[in-house]
């Protein structure tokens, strides 16, 4: 509608600065802290830089005082990646269920809203009780796990409601008549062309998981995930290996997020090529 | 790149097409269930049971060092009585509510800019990404991030007074419900943005063309075809931003620099010191409050359409 062919309207030029300060909003306190990390020794939590180095990464290494970053970090890789392979099996084959209507199915999906939206803290208190009463003990492994998954879960089914909303079922039909049995279809038609919508699910469920705190505060037992760690550092720590953290913690996600991107627009490249036209 | 072509094909098709088409038979409900129960398992596990466990500690007993199962209103009476509550909802339903408008007059503009202003597909795509990629990282990195640019030596007080708009520093910049707010915004614009923009992107542009041909002005276009078109995405943000705020206890700990609380930072502090009972107490009551909200907001608009699969 908007002056389609050719000038832009005033409002675009309005609404592009309102967007690029809100981009900037999003963006420029994090790129702060990632130039206060390399904060001289002698430099502290803000402005100005007494000098340039690495002085505060070394510090999240060497000092005992910041706590215990290698092991809690560890520990939320091997969680974010349990949680991500957990959550994408699960939420693709229940959204492959939920093609189909079927008694109960309102009751399931409501399960999965009523567990995205309720406090986080809420599921970790509840879980941590049930353990206690149960007489369990928590771990980050068991029921910390089990109440990122509540978080993790809905996410994933819903990112495959959108991907099978656009999923064209003629593909599978056509498969069908070719004479493919059910578990061939699945795996050489349906699974293939969702493969992108996958990836999507596997990168949420990582990344949601990384940076879990507040389900995760009450149910991760005595070995904190990193998180919780830095979230004990911000009453702690009152150095720039705070922002030096935040660093690395955000490279990982940036590179997790890199690769899930690339590897989805890898498959798309190869798709219109093979085909010449858009799947 | 395919995936923008269906995007952009998606908005033409209709919605949710192809799912429900396929008749109800005792063999498919069979398969349907098999393949939903594994999830539904789970959650029924680490939330359902969960929720039911905190229900019935809410009525529990508890001393100095355990929690006594019981069957006592004593939580709840001792939740009525105390002025600390109303105080603590006052100040949590304030947060809910000014963030609730901030981020939906930014939400609603970031995807009415998208969708109706961004022309191609593939700028649509990576301006999206743009605002998806941070909440892709920490919350607390996010959070914490702005502590060097609020503080009284931080990069704001410094450019307003090296600009000599003022020659104090502010104070009231960190530590305070202005950067509790700002951390909130921060955080959960995107969750304002998304369904907006999902619900935006179905709008069939001609629609805005008849009304521009019809001679309305541009902004009355907006108020009587993209506002009510869009009410369903706009429900659903707001069902996020309120229900995330509500519950929130680290950014009002972290930003307010212990000044001010909410509901759950209180509830955080009895869990803390063991006091499971009236903890679940407040958490039973923060539920049935949360509901009451998202109930009304359901009331307003009927996001089914939205959810719909």
């Amino acid at each position: 509608m908007l002056a389609a062919e050719g000038g832009r309207p005033w409002t675009f030029y309005a609404f592009a600065a309102f967007f690029a300060l809100f981009v900037l909003f999003l963006y420029g306190p994090m790129m702060v802290i990632y130039i206060l990390s390399f904060q001289g020794p002698s430099g502290g939590m803000t402005f100005p830089l007494n000098g340039v180095s690495l002085h505060w990464f070394d510090a999240l290494i060497s000092q005992t005082r910041v706590g215990d970053i290698a092991g809690s970090f560890q520990r939320s890789i091997g969680l974010a990646v349990a949680a991500a392979i957990v959550t994408v099996v699960l939420s693709v084959v229940a959204a492959l269920g939920f093609r189909r209507r079927f008694r109960g199915s309102a009751f399931a999906f409501y399960l999965a809203i009523a567990s995205l939206i309720m406090p986080g803290l809420f599921v970790g208190l509840g879980i941590a009780l049930t353990f206690r009463l149960l007489g369990l003990g928590t771990d980050w492994y068991t029921s910390g796990l089990g109440a990122q998954l509540t978080w993790t879960l809905p996410f994933g089914l819903l990112i495959m409601f959108a991907v099978l909303g656009r999923f064209n079922r003629s593909y599978e039909e056509a498969a069908t008549d070719l004479g493919a049995t059910s578990w061939q279809r699945l795996r050489e038609v349906t699974l293939p062309m969702l493969l992108p919508g996958i990836i999507g699910v596997a990168l949420f469920g990582f990344t949601l998981s990384y940076d879990e705190i507040a389900r995760t505060a009450l149910t991760a037992g005595s070995a904190n995930t990193l998180p919780l760690e830095i979230w004990a550092m911000t009453t702690t720590v009152t150095s720039p290996a705070l922002y030096a953290i935040g660093a690395v913690t955000t490279v990982v996600s940036f590179i997790v997020i890199g690769v899930a991107l690339i590897s989805i627009a890898v498959i798309q490249r190869r798709r219109t090529r093979g085909t010449g036209e858009p799947i | 790149m395919a995936i923008l072509d269906q995007t952009a094909d998606e908005s033409a098709a209709t919605p949710g097409a192809g799912a429900e088409h396929i008749a109800v038979d005792a063999g498919g409900e069979r398969a349907s269930w098999f393949q939903i129960t594994p999830l539904v398992v789970v959650l029924a596990l680490f939330f359902g049971l969960p929720m039911l466990v905190v229900l019935a500690v809410s009525f529990f007993d508890f001393d100095r060092t355990d929690i006594v199962p019981a069957f006592i209103l004593d939580n709840y009476v001792d939740l009525f009585r105390s002025e600390v509550t109303l105080r603590l909802y006052t100040s949590s339903i304030k947060f809910a509510l000014i963030v609730w408008l901030v981020t939906l007059v930014l939400g609603f503009n970031i995807a009415y800019f998208l969708v109706f202003h961004v022309r191609t597909v593939l700028w649509q795509i990576a301006l999206f990404l743009l605002c998806t990629v941070p909440f892709l990282t920490s919350n607390i990195i996010r959070m914490i991030s702005w502590i060097p640019f609020l503080g009284r030596n931080g990069i704001f007080n410094q450019a307003l007074m090296g600009s000599g708009v003022v020659d104090q520093p502010l104070e009231f910049l960190l530590f305070s419900d202005f950067a509790v707010i700002v951390a909130y915004v921060h955080l959960f614009t995107l969750f304002m943005v998304v369904p907006i923009f999902n619900s935006m992107a179905r709008i069939d542009k001609s629609l805005l063309e008849a009304a521009h041909d019809a001679g309305a002005s541009r902004f009355r276009a907006v108020a009587e075809i993209v506002l009510p078109l869009s009410k369903s995405g706009i429900a659903l943000g707001s069902i996020f931003v309120v229900t995330l705020v509500m519950g929130d206890s680290f950014v009002v700990r972290t930003m307010s620099g212990g000044q001010s609380a909410s509901v759950v930072s209180a509830l955080q502090n009895e869990v803390a010191a063991l006091q499971y009972p009236p903890a679940a107490a407040s958490a039973v009551i923060m539920v049935i409050i949360v509901t009451l909200m998202v109930a009304g907001i359901l009331r307003l608009v009927d996001v089914r359409k939205e959810l719909a699969r």
